[in-house]
């Protein structure tokens, strides 16, 4: 079976800065992969040549068998990616029910309307109105999801969605993933804490310092291997 | 192996040499040139002076302003108020009137830096466009249609004519020098920091506020000078021609094709503005339509004009400004 | 007393066409953080496309509007898309330098082409025609239907913004235009939209200043100060805002004209400048930054 989403070999720079040194990754439908890796290691550069907010060279992202390097953020948002981005970034001059409804601003085709997304988080019922930054955290990274669900994406990609939340609210969003993923959804996983992105995910990939330094199934994964591949290993 | 922080560049110590002997050689100028000429050169520095005063502003401290033209009235109208009503030597009023400015400067900034980025640019023209008003419902100095520096008469045309002229070359070369001391020196690196990134330069300790005030300040003293030094050589003064947002027009042309953020970029710039009027003198309004469609051509594609584009290009620098490590190995 | 009120109405009058200036200059800053230096020079260029029209053939200024709204229409958003979105970015120099360049072009152009004499348009009888309130209080129809349309107008605009998936799309690209763009908003394509719609607002204010008063090619930058003025007046952020800006302004000046003709535009400025001094968010902020 074929990737849904592969890189080759994919380089990335910030002006004369190379950040990301052919990157090696793929993922297949209804998977569910994990990358972790220490601040500045690649992830966030990853993501964002993934997503067209950075450029690359077009064959080496392939997305449902077509090349979408260097392609513009909204034409990808149209093939089929979606991201919750890192540190939600929620629009404060929309309301919560606006942020969603511009989550489907693409007006692709698929299972999610602005009714499903209030199933899946009942809380945003009674915060419908409210402007998106009088949210909690956690509140707020349920309408980020959302917004990104209703973009109806094959692939959704969630950058650090326990960032600044407590264990229990990050609980709470990720038993959610499986009703998300039911539909069919394939999802990418970017997590700082390990165990969480460990646990709910089936496969791993490491970045360090620009590269992948290790890959693997995600519960045979040891943590000592895990560290030695997220802090760099100066051992021979 | 020692390192040390040098600055000068060859290219810079030639610039320098040749510096020194072209305004010696202008000082001369008086003695062998004709008046049009000798006018033709305060023209020259006073758009020099004003363009290095709007690229400190601007290219260094990041604001923006349509209404310089506001001081050099106020340049203008304080040398005919202090000369002709006021008794005092027209020639030493040229300093003075910078003054002026620069003390109205001070309650005007209070007011327009509450504005920000495109609509502090409009704010300062409407500031401009007040003082214009204000001073043509004033009689006393000729209301709308202006009035004459009668207390040059009082001098011979020759000796009017060189005063003005050594007043005028000293201008340019202070204009010139004194932005090139400002950046060098302390203030100079907080104003680089604040138009790289505010944010960074408040959080190390760079007092933005007190920055910009200054520089405006600075900036409005250096337009008074020229307005009361055109005027000097003009003898007419109205206030559509000491606050026509014209002299703004032809600065930004000046500095944006000259290139913006340099000290070359403005006399390059003013060379061009001249040659240009010269040539195109007789085509009346397709040469204004020039200037404005080069000014949005170089902005798109040349965004650092042309002395900016040379600069990056062979690394060329003849005012150096940054400090650049220098590995001395012996 | 009389005197007063009839001052204060032709005022309010007056700033329905200020409220008209001001609304275009509102919606290109409000999306894209943009402005617009020539946008005055662009409502004056409006204006004599529609005399120029109007010199050609002899038409109801109705139908003119249907000739000059889409080439306006097409020139802002081609503006926009091929000139204006290469210079947004970080640095505020090269959109202010780029359309203050614009604004010598725009003037000098119409110089060439219609000389440096004053025209308007005529509106058919209208301009003298006038509705009497109350004793020897009157408005004229052309000045009551310029405030009608500023009315609509503003409406539209808020109507716009606040309940469309476009206005959506302007609120969400001037917050964060990088998150927008993972919505899937082609930024070039909204922005050069606001600009299509703010010259739209524009030919409107054209045609009826053409319609009110003469038109010189070199008035433009007068407009840009007063549409500016109403908006900082008005406060940023609602279009409600900017039309009671421009009504603001045009009693002030009313005002200033009452006392002495060449007071007028000055206490216009006066009143911006107290206003800046006093309430610098403007009378009715609508706070997003």
């Amino acid at each position: 079976m074929s990737a849904l989403l592969a890189t080759h070999g994919l380089a990335a720079f910030y002006g004369d800065f190379q950040a990301l040194f052919g990157i090696d990754f793929a993922i297949h439908a209804g998977e569910a992969v994990g990358i972790i890796g220490a601040n500045g290691a690649g992830k966030s550069t990853f993501l964002k040549t993934v997503t067209g907010l950075l450029p690359a060279a077009p064959e080496r992202i392939v997305f449902d068998g077509r090349p979408i390097g260097g392609l513009p953020a909204a034409a990808i948002v149209r093939r089929g990616i979606a991201m919750v981005p890192e540190g939600r970034r929620l629009f404060p001059s929309l309301s919560v029910e606006e942020n969603l409804l511009i989550g489907g601003y693409a007006k692709r085709a698929g299972p999610w309307t602005p009714a499903r997304v209030y199933e899946l988080f009942p809380a945003l019922r009674e915060l419908r109105a409210l402007p998106g930054n009088a949210l909690s955290g956690g509140q707020q990274q349920m309408v980020a999801i959302g917004r990104a669900l209703l973009a109806n994406p094959r692939l959704l990609i969630c950058d650090e969605i326990s960032l600044g939340l407590s264990p229990l609210v990050v609980q709470g969003l990720y038993q959610t993933l499986p009703a998300m993923m039911r539909e069919g959804l394939t999802v990418i996983i970017v997590e700082q804490d390990v165990g969480l992105a460990q646990r709910t995910t089936s496969r791993l990939y490491c970045f360090q310092e620009g590269r992948v330094s290790l890959q693997g199934a995600s519960s045979e994964l040891t943590r000592t291997a895990i560290s030695a591949a997220y802090f760099g290993s100066t051992a021979a | 192996m020692a390192a040390s922080v040098e600055r000068a560049t060859r290219a810079s110590r030639i610039a320098g040499a040749v510096s020194v002997v072209t305004v010696l050689t202008l000082g001369t100028l008086p003695a062998w040139a004709d008046s049009s000429t000798l006018r033709l050169f305060v023209e020259f520095a006073c758009l020099l002076a004003l363009a290095q005063m709007w690229n400190l502003l601007a290219g260094y401290g990041g604001l923006v302003s349509v209404g310089q033209q506001g001081y050099l009235g106020i340049g203008g109208y304080a040398l005919v108020v202090l000369a002709d009503l006021g008794g005092l030597d027209p020639f030493a009023c040229v300093p003075i009137a910078g003054l002026v400015a620069a003390l109205v400067a001070v309650p005007v900034s209070k007011l327009v830096f509450r504005l920000h980025g495109g609509y502090f640019a409009i704010g300062t023209w409407v500031v401009a466009e007040s003082f214009r008003l204000i001073v043509s419902n004033a009689t006393i100095v000729g209301g709308g249609t202006g009035t004459s520096l009668t207390s040059m008469r009082e001098f011979p045309k020759a000796m009017r004519e060189s005063l003005t002229f050594w007043i005028a070359l000293v201008v340019a070369v202070g204009a010139v020098a004194g932005v090139y001391w400002l950046l060098r020196s302390r203030h100079g690196l907080a104003l680089t920091a604040i138009r790289d990134g505010e944010r960074a330069a408040a959080s190390q300790g760079v007092n933005i506020a007190a920055t910009k005030f200054w520089v405006y300040l600075v900036a409005a003293f250096g337009c008074g000078i020229v307005g009361a030094l055109y005027f000097l050589m003009n003898l007419r003064v109205s206030p559509d021609a000491a606050f026509g947002v014209s002299w703004t027009a032809f600065v930004i042309f000046i500095v944006v094709i000259g290139g913006i953020g340099t000290i070359e970029g403005p006399i390059i710039g003013t060379l061009l503005f001249f040659v240009l009027r010269e040539t195109l003198a007789d085509f009346g309004t397709w040469y204004l339509i020039v200037l404005g469609l080069v000014a949005v051509v170089v902005m798109v594609r040349f965004p650092r004009g042309l002395w900016g584009y040379v600069a990056a290009r062979f690394d060329l620098h003849l005012f150096p400004v940054r400090r650049r490590l220098a590995d001395r190995r012996t | 007393m009389i005197g007063w009120i009839d001052t204060v109405l032709q005022g309010v009058m007056l700033g329905g066409l200020y409220a008209l200036f001001a609304m275009g200059l509102a919606l290109m800053f409000g999306v894209m953080r943009l402005v617009n230096i020539a946008h005055g020079d662009f409502i004056v260029l409006a204006a004599f496309l529609a005399i120029g029209v109007a010199l050609g053939v002899q038409i109801t200024p109705a139908l003119i509007v249907l000739v000059v709204l889409p080439v306006m229409l097409a020139v802002g958003y081609g503006l926009q898309r091929g000139v204006l979105n290469r210079t947004l970015g970080k640095d505020i120099l090269p959109p202010l330098l780029v359309t203050f360049g614009l604004s010598i072009v725009i003037q000098n152009v119409l110089l060439e082409a219609f000389s440096a004499d004053s025209r308007s348009l005529s509106a058919g009888g209208i301009e003298t025609q006038s509705l009497r309130i109350a004793g020897d209080l009157a408005v004229g129809w052309l000045p009551l239907l310029t405030l009608v349309a500023a009315l609509a107008l503003a409406s539209g605009l808020e109507w716009l913004f606040g309940r469309t998936r476009l206005g959506r799309a302007f609120r969400a690209t001037s917050d964060d235009p990088e998150a927008a763009a993972l919505q899937g908003i082609d930024h070039r394509h909204v922005y050069a939209l606001a600009t299509a719609i703010a010259f739209g607002v524009v030919t409107v204010a054209g045609l009826f200043l053409a319609m009110r008063t003469t038109v010189a090619p070199s008035d433009g930058p007068a407009y840009l100060l007063y549409a500016f003025e109403a908006v900082i007046i008005g406060g940023l952020g609602s279009f409600w805002g900017t039309l009671v800006g421009g009504l603001v302004l045009g009693v002030a000046q009313g005002i200033g004209f009452r006392f002495d003709p060449g007071w007028g535009i000055l206490v216009g400025h006066l009143v911006f400048l107290a206003v800046l001094l006093v309430r610098p968010q403007g009378l009715f902020p609508r706070t997003r930054d």
